[in-house]
């Protein structure tokens, strides 16, 4: 194997994540509601999925403990949110706090053990192409997950009759109660939605990326995964091509830092942050486009009235 | 079952009074039962969490160095959050303004004079209002959601005060270790009273809170930001600007993390390391929401936080659970109030299932 396809390999291997947690937050902002918790969701499935691979010895017992745990954790946000209307930014913050703490305290015991990491599957026939083979063929399951859940979505949200609900919800939730949709449990299920695929990143993290369990090892990862659901405009297969344009700025980085050019290490680390930053200006500084795109009721707390 | 809201006719006085109370005590119930799972005593475990840490004079000081930086950010973030400009990035801007501040003490070490003090308190304000000046003209100008960009900067703080410790600021003389030359004796914050080492930082937050709280209640500007906060369409109507606003509470807030950031350094570390703070600008966020935007409530609600810290590293000590605990207990904190704050506007009913007839005509 070359050089490229070993960068291009890491790349997919950093962008899997990404594209996860951002799809999962794409399906929960579609229905307007707006939860800044990716990052504690998916911090919290690492830590799960890194202790149910120890504990059971398999890695996909892992995931789905990942899976789990970061949909059953993004309920409590659902009940604030929805339940008792609390402000979701707020919100979705206390959710990101309590997940980094309470993370830190289960993975405590898991700190500096060495992690059974997630095997590649080969797909017979279609791995032996030559260069896209081993790219996309010889991947392991969460990869080949991101990539159905990204089709899927697609296929949900504009081709289902679900997910036009879903949409309508998102985009007037007065509307939708009137014409009969449960607005509350389509939030829900969509909020539940979002957790499992932020719980599912979190597990690449521990299982593929890094096999092994770090504090706070997302890493900023859950906010970037925010900003790519707006670089998107709330469409899923934009969202793999800026994942990926993200997953390369953050290798690009480790292989400067591997050549050592002189560049100070930090300032190649701070590369992520500050593209997001530059992405999100390219993005939004036109108003007009920004508020077509954007889901009309995100953010807006919606109360039945009976 | 199922929870039903109804809208109060008015705001309830007495649950906005008890709210953060009722979420305190949850926070009590649910930190036992923590406890209890982790195989301690739930009673000892409290005591020695919550309220050991008050018993002596010493730790009560401790208690007020780390309230100082909490209530100086609350206080700002209060002003950001009642105007509905979600500036997260404190953390950042609490780097920023030590960093700024520390430019005095490290890079002009040999400077004697009574300036040296308010200058570095100025440049901390300066740095961290204008780390919060790149969100605040994002959002001012170019539409971008300062949510995202004021965290985004946290990330970018962090790695700047990485580089400069470990490498042009790093003490000549200091084995390597990443860390600045100690602050010359005139570059640190004198202890306020003779006691214990309770630092001038301290008297910093709780003039802030007294002014902030003065502005919010007492002044034009305060109105205006509660009107914009409430409603844009309002205040545009009233003639405020929300452009304005945006530049207003983001400075603010930056300045006075800046200020906390540069009392912490001068005050109570006196150098500068790769970390200076345990969180602190996250952590005010909590503080800021405990003392319901409301000045006077941020310092009782600072010094509360500013316990879960000392509580922390006391749990550790004497009873071997982690210190991560904090964490824990600031989150679900938080939690319980943004709940208990549904009180303030709703009446909550719980509605036990039955079985209608509009269930069938799938009316309701």
């Amino acid at each position: 194997m070359g050089i490229v396809e070993a960068i291009l390999l890491s790349v997919i291997t950093a962008a899997t994540p990404l594209v996860l947690a951002a799809l999962g937050e794409l399906v929960t902002e579609r229905s307007g509601v707006l939860n800044l918790g990716v990052e504690g969701m998916m911090v919290m499935g690492a830590v799960c999925a890194f202790a149910a691979t120890q504990i059971t010895g398999s890695p996909y017992l892992g995931i789905l403990a990942g899976i789990v745990c970061g949909a059953v954790f993004s309920q409590l946000f659902a009940f604030l949110t929805l339940t008792l209307v609390a402000n979701q930014v707020a919100t979705g913050l206390a959710l990101t706090l309590l997940g980094l703490g309470v993370s830190g305290m289960l993975g405590e015991g898991f700190l500096g053990m060495q992690g059974i990491k997630l095997q590649p599957i080969a797909i017979p026939l279609l791995s032996d192409i030559p260069v896209i083979g081993p790219l996309l063929f010889r991947q392991d399951i969460i990869f080949y997950l991101s990539i159905a859940l990204v089709a899927g979505v697609h296929w949900f949200l504009f081709k289902s009759r679900a997910g036009l609900k879903l949409r309508a919800v998102g985009d007037s939730h007065a509307s939708a109660h009137a014409l009969g949709v449960n607005v509350i449990r389509t939030r829900y299920l969509a909020v539940m939605f979002g957790g499992a695929c932020a719980g599912l990143a979190g597990a690449q993290l521990s299982l593929v990326y890094t096999p092994q369990w770090v504090e706070n090892m997302s890493a900023g990862r859950g906010w970037i995964a925010l900003a790519l659901v707006v670089f998107s405009s709330w469409r899923p297969w934009r969202l793999v091509a800026g994942g990926y344009l993200f997953g390369a700025v953050s290798i690009s980085q480790l292989h400067a830092q591997a050549f050592g050019l002189g560049i100070p290490s930090q300032l190649l680390s701070s590369l992520p942050y500050l593209a997001t930053i530059i992405v999100l200006i390219l993005i939004s500084h036109n108003r007009r486009t920004t508020l077509i795109n954007t889901p009309a009721s995100l953010g807006k707390p919606f109360v039945p009235d009976r | 079952m199922r929870i039903e809201l109804e809208k109060r006719a008015k705001i309830s006085t007495l649950f906005s009074i008890l709210s953060p109370f009722i979420a305190f005590l949850l926070m009590i119930v649910f930190g036992g039962i923590m406890f209890a799972l982790l195989g301690k005593n739930p009673v000892t475990a409290l005591y020695s969490f919550f309220v050991e840490p008050l018993s002596e004079v010493w730790s009560l000081h401790e208690l007020a160095i780390k309230a100082a930086p909490l209530i100086l950010i609350a206080v700002g973030l209060s002003v950001c959050f009642r105007s509905n400009n979600w500036n997260i990035g404190a953390e950042g801007q609490f780097i920023m303004g030590a960093i700024a501040g520390s430019i005095l003490p490290v890079v002009f070490y040999d400077w004697q004079s009574p300036l040296v003090l308010p200058l570095m308190m100025l440049m901390g304000m300066l740095g961290g209002a204008l780390f919060a000046a790149i969100p605040a003209f994002l959002k001012a100008h170019m539409n971008t959601n300062e949510i995202l960009t004021s965290l985004m900067l946290v990330y970018v703080a962090q790695l700047f005060l990485d580089w400069l410790v470990r490498g042009p600021w790093r003490n000549p003389g200091g084995m390597n270790f990443p860390e600045t030359r100690t602050f010359a004796a005139n570059a640190i914050l004198p202890e306020m009273i003779a006691s214990g080492r309770t630092h001038w930082g301290f008297a910093f937050a709780i003039i802030a809170a007294i002014l902030v709280w003065f502005m919010m209640r007492y002044t034009l500007k305060g109105f205006e930001i509660s009107v914009l906060g409430q409603s844009e369409r309002a205040g545009r109507f009233a003639g405020f600007s929300s452009r304005r606003m945006i530049w207003f509470s983001m400075l603010l807030s930056g300045a006075l993390a800046g200020l906390a950031g540069i009392s912490e350094v001068s005050g109570a570390i006196q150098q500068l390391r790769p970390v200076i703070s345990p969180g602190y600008g996250f952590t005010a966020i909590i503080v800021a929401f405990l003392g319901r935007l409301n000045p006077l409530g941020i310092i009782a609600a600072g010094l509360v936080l500013a316990l879960t810290y000392l509580g922390g590293e006391a749990a550790q000590l004497s009873l071997g659970v982690s210190d991560k605990v904090t964490r824990v207990f600031q989150g679900l904190l938080l939690f319980f109030v943004l709940s208990c704050d549904t009180l303030i506007h709703y009446r909550i009913r719980l509605v036990w299932y039955r079985f209608t007839a509009s269930d069938l005509d799938g009316s309701r």
